[in-house]
């Protein structure tokens, strides 16, 4: 029997038709204009997300499947693909001044933030482990050559090389995973999965085990969970800012969409075991991004280790599962995005074209210089650090709340004492902004005027507040999102 | 209800905020302008706040000017604020202070004043919040919220090792405030289990009959948050450290108001809501109090630097405030709640007083000064009132507040009560022998012989709570009237529950007998005001 896709079936994909779509018009325009520069492809890109945007949007509540049942544009990933887009979209605004200031225009580079989105919302919409596979190959490679953009630059081009053997790595287990859970089931699908372990001899069989185990270490590769962390800080010191706001936010979320997929809506059977292994991932890889980050000079690098530290937070509310967990998820990851891209945003808007200003000294008396970004930095870091009143408080105030209702108080007790440690670290920026004279460096480069990073800037802020003291329309909007995976 | 139907509650609340909207258009430069803007914004609020002193229905046992809508609905958490006797002052005092910091600093800020005024009032606004606030998770976040623009004056506008004190505040106060975050969530899911919906409204919590040996963690958790604030000794040490950097208006701000939220969350949360712990914990707290008040007091005495002996006295009176609180009976939290208003007053003065002298000569060294009394008659005569407020002398307003909690101590715990009053004589002691050394004798440093006397503004700043001192020491039923029911009531429900908690221990979180009535309770003793 041939299949014959129906048109509902191009629909479930449509969004990501059409970033692939105009990924491949940004190539061609690129191929077309060179010289002119590539600031009209990143406008075209924000448009291609903006047209994607709304199609999410259109698909929303519908339920569609297509392709024997191998995508879903369920509540579910629309949920998570609007968070994709939303950043991508946020790197883009980035990336257009910092690509000019470097000297970084490829086109290509905005026709592969456009793959990598793609391949992240296949990710969150994939019902099979195969097309999860896929759309993480996509996202991967993508990820691999923006981090190596800058050619002249050593550790640009280790971070590369890093990521892409890491990550080559991590695919490997994965891959190994998927073929063990297959030879045990029969299937690849996650819902015949489902059925298959769920009571019966299959349940006990070993490679169900293996399979988990192996997933479980390609994931943590992925998600930089402790022990498999070990790339993060180089790959993000190394790769350009904007990119590494892409990494630190966009490929994170992914992972945990195609994660809590798998994991809810294929091994739901074996929660009782997955998760008291996740229980232990999670208190060590927020303990450790926590504690190493205390150390960092470098903010880039102290950022890398705190993206750790927030997949610990994550992986607490997958822990304690369920519709508010996983609401809790959806949620910690939009405000993530939020408050660590703005956090980028401000970097890179400090750095002029004569260098990056990445140490935390470069950042002496910087509220004086430029008040309103200093504001702005001490809301993000805030915000990281989980005080009241911002995003970042009001998703741990999910993830803790879901955690003590679930019976997992330990784990919520190493939680809130790890946000106490990152409060150090987050509030040495603004200790250096505020705190401190200004040096002579920091008196001299304000900050480069850019219309669209001032934009990022700014709704960043603004989403973070909104989020942080209105927190309940999103959060009611997410449990909906969340009940399409895991039933109410 | 509120005031003819008025949001009284939240217009003193959030009235600051107009003043900080307003200077955020202000040129950096505009200094005074910066400066005028805050003492009109912050004289208007304490000016709305007033009212409440009369409004407020002083037989009423609940909460007035009540205020409820909803705010977060996927968690239950809603904007709801109310005041009852216990806090009706500490807003007073709170509003009062700003004004008085304000106008109190008007030279000593050097630098960013804008920004400075900014932080001050954003701190009212999280003052202010706590005090009102009747909703758990409202509350939490005016707690946390208010960190820091406390840290921010410590840290831009202290002495030279103010970045050490600003972290070590911040560190202490959040680290114990998370694990009440914690305490908070698990209650909130125990009132969840006994009554089916999400809610954190305090009122409800209070029917709340937590299990054993839950209610020993939880109350752990909620006293550690508080005790560090208050702070009881042994968690203490950063106080004396954040007070000698801070500059003059936040060691008022500190002392005067920040010190009371953690004698607050006492009376507020962790006594009510938790009564049997309360009761296993009850000899271990008042051992804590009784030492915190002698080992403030003793360590006073060899204090070379006036502003740290101003805060550690702060440790001995803010342990008497606990040693009334955990006599449990009416005096001692009548009196318990009048001395957290007069340490707000007196510590405020003295720290103010320490401030004026340093503006001066830039030095708070004891022993660098002497025979002040020949230059600045003035400023030592206003010295001494605060000074003899301070230490308790009859006619003034401290001695009616420590009187009171002895009286209560001593009906129940005759030994602490009496090592209690022991520290009473050593305040006499350190107050009176720094009083010596910087006052009176001759001027031995040639440095002071120039020294001008106070200003006109100086003397306006300490007027008011000059007044107060002598007001509250010859009529303090002005006061004690206005906290009466309110105490009472504490005392009464409190105590009702505890004796529940130690008849039976109580089963897993389920909604708790009602009060006992009055007369089930032991021999209450009337106060001596309405006698």
């Amino acid at each position: 029997m041939t299949f014959r896709p129906a048109v509902s079936d191009y629909l479930s994909i449509l969004p990501e038709l059409i970033l692939i779509g105009m990924g491949l018009v940004v190539i061609l325009f690129d191929l077309f204009g060179r010289g002119r520069g590539t600031r009209g492809l990143g406008y075209l890109s924000l448009l291609s997300l903006g047209a994607a945007a709304y199609a999410e949007w259109a698909l929303m509540g519908r339920g569609l499947e297509g392709f024997l049942g191998s995508v879903a544009a369920d509540d579910y990933s629309i949920a998570f693909g609007l968070i994709f887009i939303m950043v991508t979209a946020f790197t883009v605004l980035l990336s257009l001044r910092y690509l000019e200031d470097r000297e970084l225009e490829f086109g290509e580079y905005y026709a592969l933030l456009l793959f990598a989105c793609a391949g992240m919302m296949f990710m969150a919409s994939g019902l099979d482990l195969l097309m999860i596979f896929v759309g993480l190959e996509i996202l991967s490679i993508s990820s691999y050559i923006l981090c190596g953009m800058i050619q002249q630059d050593p550790r640009s081009n280790e971070a590369a090389l890093k990521y892409f053997l890491l990550g080559a790595f991590a695919t490997g287990f994965l891959l190994y995973g998927i073929v063990a859970l297959y030879g045990a089931t029969g299937s690849i699908n996650l819902r015949e999965i489902q059925t298959a372990l769920t009571g019966g001899a299959v349940y006990n069989n070993p490679y169900v085990w293996v399979g988990l185990a192996m997933l479980l270490v390609g994931f943590g590769f992925k998600l930089a969970l402790v022990p498999f962390h070990m790339w993060t800080p180089d790959v993000y010191e190394g790769a350009p800012t904007a990119v590494t706001a892409f990494l630190s936010t966009g490929p994170k979320a992914a992972g945990f969409a195609a994660l809590a997929r798998i994991l809810l809506g294929g091994l739901a059977a074996q929660q009782a075991e997955w998760s008291q292994v996740l229980w232990l991932l999670a208190a060590v890889t927020m303990t450790l991004g926590n504690v190493v980050a205390i150390q960092q000079e470098n903010i880039k690098r102290m950022l890398a280790y705190s993206s750790i530290a927030h997949a610990g937070y994550i992986l607490v509310a997958l822990v304690a599962g369920g519709q508010q967990g996983l609401g809790g998820v959806l949620f910690y990851t939009l405000a993530y995005a939020l408050m660590n891209t703005g956090a980028f945003a401000i970097l890179i808007l400090a750095s002029g074209p004569e260098g990056e200003r990445v140490t935390f000294s470069d950042y002496a008396g910087y509220g004086h210089v430029e008040p309103a970004l200093a504001l702005a930095m001490f809301l993000f870091m805030l915000s990281l650090a989980g005080v009241p009143l911002t995003a970042g408080f009001a998703g741990k105030f999910q993830i803790f709340k879901v955690a003590i209702d679930q019976g997992y108080l330990w784990l919520a007790v190493i939680g809130v004492l790890n946000s106490v440690v990152s409060i150090y670290y987050y509030l040495r920026i603004v200790v250096v902004m505020y705190m401190q004279r200004p040096v002579p460096r920091s008196l001299k480069t304000r900050a480069v005027v850019s219309i669209p990073l001032y934009t990022a800037v700014g709704l960043a802020a603004l989403g973070v507040l909104y989020l942080g003291i209105f927190p309940s329309s999103a959060i009611g909007m997410y449990l909906d999102s969340a009940a399409a995976l895991v039933g109410r | 209800m509120t005031l003819l139907g008025f949001p009284i509650l939240t217009l003193i609340v959030f009235l600051p905020l107009l003043g900080v909207a307003l200077l955020l258009f202000v040129d950096r430069a505009a200094e005074e302008l910066a400066k005028w803007i805050t003492l009109v914004v912050s004289g208007l609020t304490f000016l709305v706040s007033l009212p409440l002193y009369w409004a407020f229905d002083d037989k009423a046992t609940g909460f007035q000017f009540v205020e409820r809508h909803p705010w977060i609905a996927a968690w239950g958490a809603e904007y709801h604020l109310g005041l009852d006797g216990i806090s009706l002052f500490l807003v007073l005092l709170t509003t009062l202070l700003t004004v008085i910091a304000v106008a109190g600093t008007w030279r000593a800020v050097e630098k960013h004043t804008r920004e400075f005024m900014i932080t001050l009032l954003l701190l009212e606004v999280g003052m202010n919040g706590v005090f009102v606030t009747l909703d758990v998770f409202l509350f939490y976040v005016f707690w946390e919220v208010m960190l820091f623009p406390m840290y921010f004056l410590i840290g831009v506008w202290g002495s030279d090792r103010r970045l050490y004190a600003a972290i070590k505040f911040v560190v202490y106060t959040m680290t114990a405030s998370v694990l009440m975050l914690v305490a908070i969530l698990v209650l909130y899911w125990l009132n969840f289990r006994a009554t089916g919906h999400y809610s954190f409204n305090l009122l409800d919590w209070y029917q709340l009959n937590v299990g054993l040996p839950a209610q020993y963690w939880l109350f752990a958790a909620f006293a550690l948050a508080f005790a560090v604030k208050v702070p009881m000794f042994p968690f203490h040490t950063w106080l004396p450290d954040a007070h000698v950097e801070a500059p003059t208006a936040g060691s008022v701000i500190l002392a005067g108001v920040l010190l009371k939220m953690g004698t607050y969350g006492f009376i507020r949360f962790a006594m009510p809501l938790f009564p049997a712990a309360l009761l296993a914990f009850l000899p271990w707290l008042l051992a804590l109090s009784v030492i915190g008040i002698v080992y403030g007091a003793l360590v006073c005495m060899v204090q070379p630097d006036m502003k740290k002996l101003v805060a550690y006295s702060s440790v001995s009176h803010l342990g008497f405030v606990m040693l009334g609180l955990f006599a449990l009976n009416p005096e001692g939290v009548q009196g318990s709640i009048l001395q957290m208003l007069n340490h707000g007053i007196s510590t405020g003065g003295l720290f103010l007083i320490v401030g004026m002298i340093y503006e001066r000569r830039h030095t708070k060294a004891i022993a660098e000064f002497g025979g002040l009394w020949r230059v600045m008659p003035v400023y030592t005569a206003l010295s001494l009132i605060v000074v003899l407020s301070s230490v308790g002398l009859p006619g003034l307003n401290g001695f009616v507040g420590e009187y009171l909690i002895l009286v209560g101590a001593f009906a129940v715990r005759p030994i602490h009560a009496v090592i209690a009053a022991s520290a009473v004589i050593v305040a006499a002691v350190y107050l009176l022998w720094m009083v010596q050394r910087v006052y009176f004798g001759e001027v031995t440093n040639p440095k002071n012989k120039a020294l001008h006397d106070l200003s006109w503004r100086e003397m306006a700043v300490l007027a008011p709570l000059l007044v107060f001192m002598v007001w509250g020491g010859v009529y303090p039923k002005t006061f004690l009237g206005k906290t009466e029911a309110s105490a009472n009531h504490f005392v009464q429900t409190v105590q009702a529950r505890m004796q529940a908690a130690a008849g039976a221990a109580p089963p897993v979180a389920q909604a708790a007998p009602p009060a006992a009535p009055r007369d089930a309770l032991p021999a209450q003793r009337v106060p001596m005001e309405s006698r």
